[in-house]
């Protein structure tokens, strides 16, 4: 099973092409609502404090693997927007090393213009969220280096 | 008299141009914004006396004896003399400028009730207060071992009062209450709180964020002790507001910051206090903001209270019927005396969801708790989705916001 893992920066890319099929901002909301809804549900017993990330109106539940040299991701949302993007953010970083995790820019969400929705006043979670995806990824990466 | 000028003449057109910001566009789309209960936009007048002060008159008030000075110090007192007519107090000293609300009740928590409250004491606050009404008092309950009680909200927004006067006995000292709620829009039957509270032996705050641009406030008549006036939200500057209080009250008061400007001599030995109000306004003040409020007051004054608060009631009452023509939209408050808040949830979507929507669309409005988590949990929600309407907002606003609902329902659901 071999099969061929997109880089951080392809699936960037990738995802950013598609926002470029749409002319309107009602179009590209409607792919993330979509997006959102098809994320698959978090097992609700992950649904608990230790995993949430509160913003301030809406909120993110995210637990992390390490499987292999992998991490893998795994959130939900109340608000669907966030859920869309959240999903995103998971698209472009689960499946991938600590390193390559710690080092993606994820400049995709300012290119498809959804940056304000990981700036501060947004304090929707996702921001936090993102931060949560890094400091998860520098824990696994050292846990890898004490055990080579 | 602002009655007299309850004209026929209210141009909703005319008013809109006196704001510059209503021309810009929001994504593309002509700005609607609907969130004046956080905020109202600014007429040009209050821009204007801004940069004017900045640009002709800056000095630092009542201790130089140069023209600047001289002028500067008549702006900022102009403003207290015009803040005493709004609110038809007794005595200009009562004027008390801090930076809002928020300061303002802090002042009255700290003093007044750092030295007149004591354990076994009781503070009345209600199950809608705004946070800024509730922590102050949490803290200074925790330092005098005084009990904080709250009188209960029912399913329309309103308060019980019969509980209220169940409450109310020998060990209330303090009723602190929120004149118009700015999470629902309900209008509290203040007068009777008051004139209960007196009998009591308790003394009155009241938060007047939210009534004091829609409603005529006269502080004599309600009886108040306190009253409390954000800036920002009757269309003057960010950090500046009032505190009116009775003029024996503040007397009495201890100071609530140390500095210059609130002392009359200083010496390490002893220091004696300033005479009101500049026992309670520490330091330079905020003069820009102080002398704009007073051309955001003439502003209002110029158009007639009356007559914009019959407009901001007509939005109102357009605003909830068109919301109740809207599939899944459950209005949130249903008080018989309200200010124009429109308040709603939409079953099965999350208020972040639909704010993120009709601002992609051009609309502004308020989603979340409104900082009144504890009503929020008694109403069993997390927040709310509000439109809060302004004197230059219209009914074709409105069906801008109604048809940007429907489009964000149907790419939600
Ligand atoms: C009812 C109420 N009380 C108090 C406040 C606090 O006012 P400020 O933030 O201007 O101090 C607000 C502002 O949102 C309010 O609506």
């Amino acid at each position: 099973m071999s099969q061929e893992v997109k880089s951080i920066a392809e699936t960037e890319e990738e995802i950013v092409e598609e926002f470029s099929l749409f002319d309107s901002w009602d179009e590209k909301y409607e792919y993330i609502i979509d997006m959102g809804k098809k994320l698959k549900p978090l097992d609700d017993v992950f649904k608990k404090d230790e995993n949430k990330i509160k913003g301030c109106q809406s909120t993110v539940w995210m637990v992390s693997e390490l499987q292999g040299d992998k991490v893998i991701y795994k959130a939900e949302s109340d608000a669907v927007i966030v859920k869309g993007l959240v999903s995103m953010l998971i698209r472009v970083l689960s499946n991938h090393t600590p390193q390559e995790i710690i080092e993606a820019k994820l400049d995709f969400v300012d290119r498809i213009g959804m940056k304000q929705h990981l700036a501060q006043t947004r304090s929707n979670g996702l921001l936090s969220m993102v931060k949560q995806m890094k400091l998860d990824a520098t824990v696994y990466l050292a846990q890898l280096s004490t055990k080579n | 008299m602002i009655e007299t000028l309850e004209h026929t003449t209210f141009d909703v057109k005319e008013i809109r141009q006196q704001f510059p910001v209503l021309n810009r566009l929001v994504k593309g789309k002509p700005l609607v914004y609907f969130d004046n209960a956080a905020t109202a936009q600014k007429p040009k007048v209050v821009i204007d006396a801004l940069t004017e002060y900045y640009e002709k008159y800056n000095a630092n008030i009542h201790r130089g004896i140069h023209s600047l000075a001289e002028e500067a110090t008549a702006a900022y007192e102009a403003t207290r003399d015009t803040v005493q007519q709004f609110i038809n107090a007794q005595h200009r000293e009562e004027i008390i400028f801090t930076r809002g609300v928020t300061e303002s009740i802090n002042l009255v928590a700290y003093t007044y009730g750092r030295t007149n409250l004591k354990s076994g004491d009781e503070i009345i606050i209600s199950g809608m207060e705004h946070h800024s009404n509730i922590v102050p008092w949490q803290l200074i309950a925790e330092m005098t071992g005084a009990k904080l009680r709250v009188i209960p909200v029912d399913d329309n927004g309103e308060l019980i009062m019969e509980e209220y006067y169940k409450l109310l006995s020998e060990k209330t000292k303090i009723v602190s209450i929120v004149h118009a709620s700015n999470s629902l829009g309900t209008i509290n039957p203040v007068k009777e709180i008051i004139d209960s509270a007196h009998k009591a032996g308790a003394v009155v705050l009241v938060d007047g964020a939210q009534s004091t641009v829609h409603l005529d406030i006269d502080v004599q008549e309600l009886d108040c002790d306190f009253f409390a006036i954000s800036s920002h939200k009757v269309y003057g500057p960010t950090g500046i507001g009032v505190l009116y209080g009775k003029k024996h009250l503040l007397e009495a008061m201890p100071p609530f910051m140390g500095g210059g400007e609130m002392i009359k001599d200083v010496s390490f030995e002893k220091t004696t206090w300033n005479d009101l109000p500049y026992k309670f306004e520490a330091g330079t003040p905020n003069i820009a903001d102080t002398v704009a409020l007073k051309a955001a007051i003439d502003f209002i004054n110029s158009i007639g209270k009356i007559a914009a608060r019959k407009h901001e009631d007509a939005l109102l009452q357009y605003a909830t019927e068109q919301l109740e023509t809207v599939d899944a939209v459950r209005l949130i408050g249903r008080a018989k005396h309200k200010v124009s808040v429109a308040s709603f949830v939409v079953e099965g979507v999350h208020p972040q969801d639909l704010g993120i929507l009709l601002d992609n669309q051009g609309v502004a409005v308020r989603t979340g708790h409104h900082c009144t988590q504890p009503l929020m949990n008694r109403l069993g929600i997390p927040g709310t989705t509000r439109a809060s309407f302004a004197m230059y907002n219209t009914k074709e606003e409105i069906n801008v916001m109604i048809a940007a609902l429907n489009k964000a329902i149907r790419l939600l659901k």
